[in-house]
């Protein structure tokens, strides 16, 4: 492929990358809303458009498993899930980053049942946060398109080997057309370099991968994980710096939006920051000091760069898309209180709960929440959370 | 190999690839059909192994039995496992990543991981037709966590949760057909085996690696622990189960049905049952009914590869 910008479906993007990544092997099982992504994967192997193996599973629980066997036989691999599906593979989500199986999901996020809701939340991610992968959100179509080479580039990295999710909200970008710049072929080649694992599973230098740890050593395998994943950061960047050398797209782990001189700034992760956004021009029109945090980077969490993003703020107002049923707020506002308690002048955290199975968050919306979390923060009604926008 | 030949001992592989020092228990004839495979598939080999008795006792960390590239995942998911293995390497040597090599894929289980918890990933591969070979090393129970019932636990035997009891005969269901599952889907080669018949074990292992395709092996394992016998005594169990047509030894390749040994006499299902503490609570007329069943089973099977 060559440079060019198109017009496409962000889905059928993510697929293309996929393609341009040389994949070697993708399985999947159908869920909505990741459908498209895996329905054009299997038309671009069928169409000789890419020379892959396409394993159609009966189950997300053996995709994750075909993607771990090939993974440790040195493949590039890609597989792609949403919500029930998620669930289903989670027991294999989370040996796949402790083996060290650099696997790469398209993660289109979708609610949890029950009820069922085919809608987008992030109540599915939330469910394997602490599963050991790299987690990545994004934004829209240009940074779902670019974050396919990222998200290779880092798994593979001999410095990390960890799988990486993609987060992508199901529906609100992944069935929407948008407008993405397309990188020629050459450039991902030398971007993302041939996939080599040290020692795979090969007859030649046999080795067995996935043994089971008595007490002695099981801490130590789990403290090896931990830094790999919290070493992985400097990848992360670094890989980010490389594709805005040769592309001029710039991302960070951590990103603002009129967050300098701001008081008050709401945190979102995900397609609804360009809502928050809006919001955020329309209130300091009318003289309000906000601002925007978006968090990109899930896992490892981002904490310097989080620090110097809430430095000096009075309060952030985080939304969140998933609840931690019974705990003291959505997983977004927990790790934020967490993180900042102990720092000097921490801002006070007010979370509120919103755009549950899509539920729109409109501009609107933001700002009533904006305004709201400021009303609360003055009050001093700061702990927990509140659902907005109950009906009844 | 000539299953009759007295040479044919020393036609054996030499090499070990599952190798001693592993901690299976005394006399655990589940181990001695892992070791027979592994010598008739030899250094070209991948495992994918599920979670059981044979993955835990040859892979504690940092250590290992294996002499050939070995992976576990999880209990369910071998077959998965390996498929992933197989199409992965298939794309990369396709596609010049690799150099072309003939290597055996096989996937190894325990009945509860292949009968129970992973017959639909297990179905799976066999219906997408990987080339691949799928081992279930059958103990009738879960072993590895306490000799627990499975699907493929027979009818009477007592196990720590199918109890024999006062109002409880042991397990109440009958064992599921795991060969006539694999048969269903129209692969090219399925067998039975039992390592008290090494030679023949041997031959349908290199059979099976041959194929193109997937085949599926279903090897009757004795495991002295589970069964309550002498551990001394897995080998004779494993040749009185065959000689009662309790699990007989056949073949189905390519459509066709042959039984690869027929006893003669056949011996009572009395002899095999008797001494095995799990059966120990029943009755003559339960064993007279598990002898009739025996026959019909047996008859069944002998008609099948009468026709073909
Ligand atoms: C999802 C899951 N459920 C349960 C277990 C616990 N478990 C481990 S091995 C095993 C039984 C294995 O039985 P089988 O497959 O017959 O192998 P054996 O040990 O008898 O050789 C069980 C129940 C597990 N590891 N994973
Ligand atoms: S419990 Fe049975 S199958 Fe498991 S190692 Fe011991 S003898 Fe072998
Ligand atoms: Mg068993």
């Amino acid at each position: 492929m060559a440079k060019e910008r198109k017009g496409i479906e962000v889905s059928l993007a993510i697929a293309e990358a996929v393609g341009q990544a040389d994949c070697d092997l993708i399985s999947a099982y159908p869920i909505t809303p990741q459908t498209h992504i895996v329905e054009h994967l299997s038309e671009m192997v069928a169409d000789a458009h890419l020379d892959a193996e396409f394993v159609p599973v009966e189950s997300e629980h053996s995709a994750m498993s075909v993607c771990c066997g090939a993974a440790a036989v040195g493949a590039r691999t890609f597989t792609s899930t949403s919500s029930q599906g998620l669930a289903l593979m989670a027991e294999i989500f989370f040996i796949a980053s402790a083996m060290r199986l650099p696997v790469v999901m398209a993660l289109a996020n979708r609610s949890l049942s029950a009820p069922l809701s085919i809608w987008n939340d992030h109540s599915d991610t939330m469910m394997v946060r602490d599963g050991g992968w790299i987690h990545v959100f994004v934004e829209n179509g240009q940074e779902a398109y670019d974050h396919v080479f990222w998200a290779f580039r880092v798994a593979e990295d001999p410095a990390v080997r960890l799988p990486v999710a993609l987060n992508i909200d199901g529906f609100i970008m992944t069935h929407m057309i948008e407008p993405v710049d397309f990188e020629d072929d050459e450039l991902i080649k030398r971007y993302i370099p041939e996939f080599r694992m040290e020692k795979p599973l090969h007859p030649d230098n046999p080795v067995s991968m996935g043994c089971f740890a008595m007490p002695e050593i099981y801490s130590e395998a789990q403290m090896t994980r931990e830094r790999a994943l919290v070493d992985s950061y400097a990848t992360c960047v670094k890989a980010w710096e490389e594709w805005a050398a040769v592309t001029g797209r710039q991302y960070h782990p951590v990103e603002t939006y009129r967050a300098d001189d701001a008081e008050y700034c709401i945190v979102t992760m995900g397609s609804l920051g360009e809502t928050a956004m809006a919001a955020v021009d329309e209130l300091r029109e009318q003289g309000e000091k906000v601002g925007v945090i978006k968090i990109r980077l899930w896992r490892p969490f981002p904490f310097d760069d989080l620090y110097r993003a809430a430095a000096g703020k009075h309060t952030l107002i985080v939304l969140d898309r998933a609840i931690s049923f019974g705990g003291p707020g959505g997983p977004v506002a927990l790790e934020l209180r967490s993180a900042l308690c102990n720092s000097p002048q921490a801002p006070v955290v007010v979370n509120y709960v919103a755009g549950l199975a899509s539920r729109d968050v409109t501009v609107e919306d933001f700002k009533a929440i904006i305004l709201g979390g400021k009303a609360k923060s003055a009050e001093g009604d700061v702990a927990g959370f509140t659902f907005y926008g109950l009906r009844g | 190999m000539d299953k009759f030949s007295v040479f044919s001992a020393r036609l054996v592989e030499k090499g070990e690839y599952f190798t001693s020092g592993h901690r299976a228990c005394q006399g655990c004839a589940e181990a001695l059909a892992v070791r027979l495979v592994m010598k008739a598939l030899g250094r070209n080999t991948i495992v994918a192994m599920a979670t059981g008795c044979m993955e835990i006792v040859s892979s504690p960390l940092p250590t290992t039995a294996w002499e050939v590239p070995w992976i576990h995942v999880a209990f369910e998911n071998a077959s998965a496992v390996i498929s992933g293995c197989e199409s992965g390497m298939k794309a990369m040597m396709r596609k010049g990543k690799l150099p072309p090599k003939k290597i055996n894929f096989v996937a190894m289980g325990g009945d509860g991981a292949t009968a129970d918890i992973g017959m639909g990933q297990l179905s799976g591969a066999l219906e997408r037709g990987h080339d691949m070979i799928y081992v279930c090393y059958d103990n009738e129970a879960y072993m590895n966590t306490g000799i627990q019932r499975s699907s493929s636990t027979p009818w009477g035997a007592s196990t720590t949760t199918s109890p024999a009891g006062k109002v409880s005969k042991g397990q109440y269901t009958q064992k599921k057909d795991m060969p006539k599952i694999a048969i269903a889907h129209n692969i090219p080669y399925v067998a039975t085996a039992c390592p008290s018949f090494p030679f023949d074990l041997m031959d349908k292992v290199e059979k099976a690696a041959a194929i193109e395709g997937p085949a599926y092996l279903h090897i009757l394992s004795v495991c002295p622990t589970g069964w309550r016998i002498p551990s001394e005594e897995a080998i004779k169990y494993g040749r009185l189960a065959v000689n009662t047509c309790v699990f007989p030894l056949y073949e189905y390749e390519h459509g066709e049905y042959s039984l690869t040994y027929r006893p003669h006499p056949i011996l009572p299902v009395r002899e095999y049952i008797e001494g095995q503490g799990r059966f120990r609570h029943l009755g003559s007329e339960d064993i007279d009914s598990i002898q009739e069943r025996t026959r019909m089973e047996y008859e069944k099977l002998v008609k099948l590869s009468e026709e073909d």
